[in-house]
């Protein structure tokens, strides 16, 4: 089907075939996690090192520059995966099925640190490690869409029936998500009054900004190089009868 | 059941009869469910049982305080009516597509989601229903009184269908799968946590003094929300599951 040897031009799409997917992620995938890593190290030694104490919550508020990044790609994955799924489901682009696949179990893994950094967070912060604030509440629900896209995946034996009742359930927890997060906010704030509010926090430092940015920028890389890992792994084992996959394992042969 | 099967018999069988149908599949579909459940009565009580059972045993892990029962009372109706209504959701399509109804169901000229919402509507009426008349009953265990055994029931009377709608979509994308059980809970609670908020929020609402309506009008959105979408996406999951 795709041969190698060709090497078409791009365009749009040429990443919807696996075989130019797994060229171009393999090509830029060192370039990916040196960005992780330096951005990654740069980030914590200005999260850490730099950036000053916090006038209120004194040294425990550094781990916001580990916390924050991983919130924020927990909610922005389950839409990518969604907006994936949804498009390899109505298109029928195999590509962007693996591609879903892939994000999943990274964005399991943010939503895990977020809320884990978040309790280590509110233990000092708050005196307890958990609230049922409506943003942690919601992102352990989140957490739960998650488990249930992969265990619902994980359960089908068959890929393209897999792909097909993820996508379906992804969108449904993805137009579910806005309800849930508003309703949870109603619940807590018409049960427990006003209860501790993260949108009081002060003004952030400068510094404190830039380690926030520069860690969110290492997640992301850390991200986009997983997922495209795994996407590749998927796109390998899915379709390994294809003459690209038989093209890959013998390079040696070809190349003498 | 051989009449759905035949009256569902593949389109290009037969010419299709678009003027007077004598009577609707999914009418038939939503008869056949209802009756098979009035023929297996024990089975079909079961939600009901448990239902009773979660509620009635819950204060004797917590305490027999009136006033701490009456706070929670509401909560603990309502995840109990959840789980109960979640109970059947793993047998809603298994016989059907143990027994191949399920894909003459696919084949039939009616469209599929009236079909999935038949599906829908007779398992509303075998276990949200008869929670709905029963929940009275049960917040009396808990000090409720009044006002807020009303609202009660008719919280549960707006939310079961959207426990049933969302439990349906739940039911038709684990078809046919090994773990189909333990798999819909995971998949389908995390959904249905606005419709627990706001069915307990309702009462709480009424014993705090004030108005029961917001909770209930959102109560009301979500089910016009699960009731507009569910039935295509449950018609989809079913295409999906058999294709």
């Amino acid at each position: 089907m795709n041969t190698v040897a060709l090497r078409p031009p791009w365009r749009l799409f040429s990443l919807s075939a696996p075989a130019h997917f797994y060229r171009a992620t393999e090509a830029v995938s060192p370039l990916l996690w040196a960005t992780c890593l330096v951005l990654a190290a740069v980030g914590l030694w200005m999260g850490f090192v730099v950036a000053p104490t916090d006038a209120t919550q004194g040294e425990a508020y550094r781990i916001i520059f580990i916390h924050v990044p991983a919130a924020w790609l927990s909610m922005v994955l389950y839409l990518a995966m969604a907006f994936w799924a949804v498009l390899g489901w109505a298109w029928k682009v195999r590509m962007a099925s693996m591609l879903a696949r892939a994000i999943a179990p990274t964005g399991a893994l943010f939503t895990v640190v977020a809320l884990w950094t978040g309790a280590l967070w509110g233990k000092p912060t708050w005196g307890t490690y958990w609230v049922w604030d409506a943003r942690l509440t919601s992102e352990l629900i989140l957490l739960f869409l998650y488990l249930g896209y992969l265990a619902l995946v994980e359960s089908i034996d068959e890929p393209r029936r897999g792909d097909q009742a993820g996508a379906l359930l992804a969108l449904v927890g993805a137009i579910n998500v806005p309800v849930i997060y508003f309703s949870v906010k109603w619940w807590n704030t018409l049960h427990q009054g006003a209860t501790v509010s993260m949108n009081a926090a002060p003004k952030m430092a400068g510094t404190m900004l830039t380690a926030m940015l520069l860690m969110t920028l290492a997640c992301w890389a850390y991200a986009f190089a997983v997922v495209f890992a795994r996407a590749r792994a998927i796109a390998v084992e899915r379709e390994a009868e294809h003459q690209w996959v038989a093209a890959l394992t013998r390079p040696m042969e070809k190349s003498a | 059941m051989s009449r759905s099967v035949t009256s569902a018999a593949p389109a290009d069988a037969c010419p299709p009869s678009k003027g007077v149908p004598a009577r609707s599949l999914s009418a038939a579909l939503l008869q056949r469910d209802l009756r098979l459940m009035l023929r297996r009565r024990g089975e079909a009580a079961l939600p009901l049982g448990f239902f009773l059972v979660v509620a009635g045993l819950q204060p004797l892990g917590i305490s027999p305080e009136a006033q701490l029962l009456r706070q929670i009372g509401p909560g603990l109706l309502w995840v109990a009516a959840l789980l109960a209504a979640l109970l059947p959701l793993p047998a809603l399509f298994a016989l059907d597509h143990a027994d191949g109804t399920l894909e003459q169901m696919l084949l039939s000229e009616e469209p599929l989601w009236q079909l999935a919402l038949a599906k829908a509507a007779a398992h509303w009426l075998g276990s949200g229903a008869p929670l709905v008349l029963l929940s009275p009953l049960l917040g009396l265990l808990y000090g409720l009184e009044g006002e807020e055994l009303l609202v009660l029931a008719l919280g549960l009377l707006i939310g079961t269908p959207v426990l049933s709608l969302i439990g349906a979509l739940g039911a038709a994308l684990t078809t046919g799968l090994r773990s189909a059980g333990a798999l819909i809970l995971l998949l389908v609670l995390p959904l249905l946590a606005p419709v627990l908020i706001f069915g307990a929020g309702a009462v709480l609402a009424v014993q705090a003094g004030q108005s029961a309506a917001p909770h209930l009008s959102l109560l009301g959105a979500e089910l016009i929300l699960a009731a507009v979408a569910t039935p295509f996406l449950i018609a989809q999951a079913l295409r999906i599951s058999l294709e």
